[in-house]
């Protein structure tokens, strides 16, 4: 049977995403030894994921409802999801939900909120320049490019020599761009670096936005994975809801509920009026059909129940703490145990960022140095996944810092 | 998961689709990811055509009329959107000269939308003879099939049966691309399940292929949901549990089959309808295309308070025992 020709042949070879590549390689390696701090999910103390207890409670409780089905979900999804998500972020008493100037669309998890609100921009706002902090979650550009943005800029954000914020260089940016560019603010728990502006730096933040006119879109992956308080991880958004900012947040629910791999999130967005919610509602769902018709419902689910219910609710609030607290005390280990070894440098950084990912300040060759000989696996930007810490691993992973550290230059450049 | 989903979803999806024999799958050269369900995979069929130039004036030719989600999911990805034609008013079947003369007529290299089975809206596919001609026609222009596959199992009662067409065409040789939905064949419409294929010339090819996939998906929604794929992960890899969805499927394939019947005895012997109903029970799958108007369909709402599409599409799905009697009366009442 003779076969078409193929029409691939111009197809190339795409390079893989770099987390999942290193991921690659740590599974390809066979020493006894090796521990993986790349990719961000939270793992025990044994080095394994975590099923939530609460989520182990409500699924079995959802596969015994004889009540549930599978019908689809509404193209905006799942509307106890959407309130209950919506009103987890902007706080109980926001203005905003009261006065019905805010609302939620349930979209494909972080990834597919911020896809939502990208095309939505482009399409009805007709908004083209984006800004990024520098450096920001690897998908971030690529997602805004793909929903048709050419002009995708960075904004400085993380400070070599402080290993904290440059918020000066943040500021001056800021103040630099185009009105009505959309700028990407991580809500807490910064990915990569872990830096968060303090409250009066997110104050100076929201005044340059105000005056320049810029829409900010806020990505939340960790609303209480950050700091256990939930209140406390939405200080910035609740910030400029309260300044009386339009604006849009990305909801994740991977993280906070360990439901990394049934996408659940909520594109929330706030407007100074309630009528035009609906219409931007509709044009929501005429983005929506064509991408995915509805989402998932599974995660969904599990969310709106917890989160409308005050028992379970608590529960999961002690979930988050013993995630959070078990990340916090491990940045006290990792630090503790690098001073102990003497390690050259300031290792403040460890513990005054927060999060699951820490930027270590080790550079690229340091980093390849540390994958090759100590058969530990980071990004090379030097971006640790601090849940991948355990009290067994922690003086390994210190000594191994150490050895790059003392033994290995990086280009002065760096 | 990974962005190309469940592994083992992927791969019981394609041994579901194209056979166990097949003969692609068997040379390891048929890309695949999972995607959020029919949707989703047309959606990146459509954006994976789009980027590399693959199809012929960036043009999708889908059937007139096709499902309406169609339209919006090609445009959205950037392809220019083209109808070829298919549905015959004048006796509710196919109108295969118009297809076949549309097939001819548009520039070689060309990507065709065809319906696996189940035409959704119609309800009316090709015959077996008909899709081989169809085959052979684009081979010749050398036009890209892409099947929509949302109904296998479900139309017939025999998943084999409904993939027919599919593996027609691979054994011919064309190198397809393929949409699959489990959400009516499992039931499992609000867990977004589906797979997005494209049979290749070799391994290599495929592995290219599926890094480009990957590259699409990731700025959209990263990695699929997993509970619906690990759901028809497990019952495809059971024999027992496979067994047992066959039958489930083919109950809900055969009650459509029989609300059919009743239907159309109902208006042809009980009423006696001046009418011919016969596309009733020569249409198959959830959908049927009754051949009533607008104004009709306004009055089978209003009068009658029975709800179809305004182009007489009606859900099969909707009618049951209790209600048979009165939707053949309604729809005898506004064609008589």
């Amino acid at each position: 049977m003779k076969m078409a020709t193929s029409r691939f042949v111009d197809v190339d070879l795409a390079p893989p995403v770099k987390v999942f590549a290193l991921t690659a390689r740590y599974r390809e390696d066979n020493h006894p030894n090796k521990y993986n701090l790349g990719v961000g999910a939270y793992r025990t103390d044994e080095g394994l994921p975590w099923v939530l207890p609460v989520v182990r409670t409500v699924e079995s409780q959802m596969a015994a409802d004889p009540i549930l089905n599978h019908e689809y979900l509404p193209v905006c999804g799942l509307d106890s999801f959407c309130k209950a998500a919506t009103r987890l972020v902007l706080g109980e008493e926001s203005a905003s939900i009261a006065q019905n100037k805010a609302t939620g669309v349930q979209a494909l998890s972080g990834t597919g909120a911020l896809r939502l609100g990208a095309e939505f921009f482009k399409r009805n706002l007709h908004m083209n320049v984006v800004y990024c902090s520098n450096p920001t979650w690897g998908n971030h550009k690529n997602i805004f490019r793909d929903a048709g943005f050419t002009e995708i800029r960075e904004y400085r954000y993380w400070d070599a020599n402080t290993k904290g914020l440059d918020i000066n260089g943040l500021l001056e940016d800021l103040r630099a761009a185009p009105e009505d560019s959309v700028v990407i603010l991580h809500a807490c728990a910064h990915n990569p670096t872990g830096v968060d502006p303090t409250p009066q730096q997110w104050e100076q933040i929201m005044q340059v936005m105000k005056e320049r006119r810029l829409f900010p879109f806020f990505d939340s992956a960790y609303q209480g994975f950050a700091s256990g308080d939930l209140d406390k991880d939405a200080f910035a958004v609740r910030l400029f809801d309260k300044a009386g900012f339009e604006m849009m947040v990305a909801q994740s629910f991977s993280k906070n509920f360990g439901l990394y791999n049934e996408r659940v999130g909520n594109l929330v967005v706030v407007a100074t009026e309630p009528t035009v919610l609906r219409k931007v509602r509709s044009q929501m769902e005429t983005i929506a059909r064509p991408m995915w018709s509805n989402p998932p419902n599974h995660g969904g689910r599990i969310v709106a129940t917890v989160l409308s219910n005050s028992d379970l609710f608590g529960l999961w609030k002690n979930d988050i703490k013993t995630m959070s607290g078990r990340i916090i005390e491990m940045r006290k280990l990792l630090q503790d145990k690098l001073r102990q070894q003497k390690t050259p440098g300031n290792w403040d950084h460890i513990t005054s960022q927060i999060g699951m990912f820490s930027f270590t300040g080790l550079g690229p060759k340091q980093v390849n140095h540390i994958i090759e000989k100590h058969h530990i696996y980071l990004m090379d930007n030097g971006r640790i996944n601090m849940c991948a810490v355990t009290s067994g691993n922690a003086d390994y992973i210190a000594s191994a810092i150490n050895d790059a550290v003392t033994n290995v230059m990086e280009d002065p450049k760096l | 998961l990974g962005i190309a989903g469940l592994p083992g979803f992927v791969s019981k999806s394609m041994e579901f689709a194209y056979g166990t024999s097949s003969k692609p799958l068997a040379e390891k050269r048929v890309a695949a990811v999972q995607t959020l369900s029919g949707t989703g995979a047309c959606r990146l069929a459509g954006e994976f055509f789009k980027r590399f130039g693959l199809a012929a004036g960036n043009a999708i030719y889908q059937p007139n009329p096709t499902w309406g989600n169609h339209i919006p999911i090609f445009r959205d990805a950037g392809m220019d959107v083209q109808q070829y034609r298919y549905y015959n008013p004048a006796n509710q079947g196919l109108d295969f000269k118009g297809m076949m003369e549309d097939l001819e007529s548009k520039p070689d290299g060309s990507a065709f939308l065809l319906h696996a089975c189940a035409h959704n809206p119609t309800g009316v596919d090709p015959s077996i003879d008909q899709w081989k001609e169809i085959s052979q026609l684009m081979k010749k222009k050398k036009h890209i099939p892409f099947f929509d596959c949302a109904y296998q199992g479900f139309a017939s009662g025999d998943a084999d049966k409904d993939a027919s067409a599919i593996r027609l065409f691979v054994d011919d040789g064309h190198l397809i691309c393929l949409s699959q939905s489990y959400a009516k064949n499992f039931g499992l419409y609000n867990d977004r399940v589906g797979a997005f294929s494209v049979v290749c010339s070799d391994p290599e090819e495929k592995e290219r292929v599926e890094s480009q996939l990957k590259i699409l998906i990731r700025p959209n929604y990263s990695n699929p949901p997993a509970q619906g794929a690990r759901i028809v992960d497990t019952i495809l890899s059971d024999d027992k549990l496979k067994a047992q969805w066959y039958a489930e499927c083919k109950s809900m394939a055969d009650r459509i089959i029989s609300m059919r019947q009743i239907l159309r005895r109902t208006l042809e012997n009980d009423l006696k309808s001046q009418r011919s109903w016969q596309h009733i029970t020569d249409q198959i799958g959830m959908f049927a295309y009754l051949g009533i108007n607008q104004e009709q369909v306004n009055k089978m709402k209003e009068v009658h308070h029975i709800y179809l599409t305004n182009d007489g599409r009606n859900s099969m799905a909707g009618v049951t025992q209790a209600n048979a009697q009165y939707i053949a009366s309604a729809i005898h009442d506004v064609t008589k």
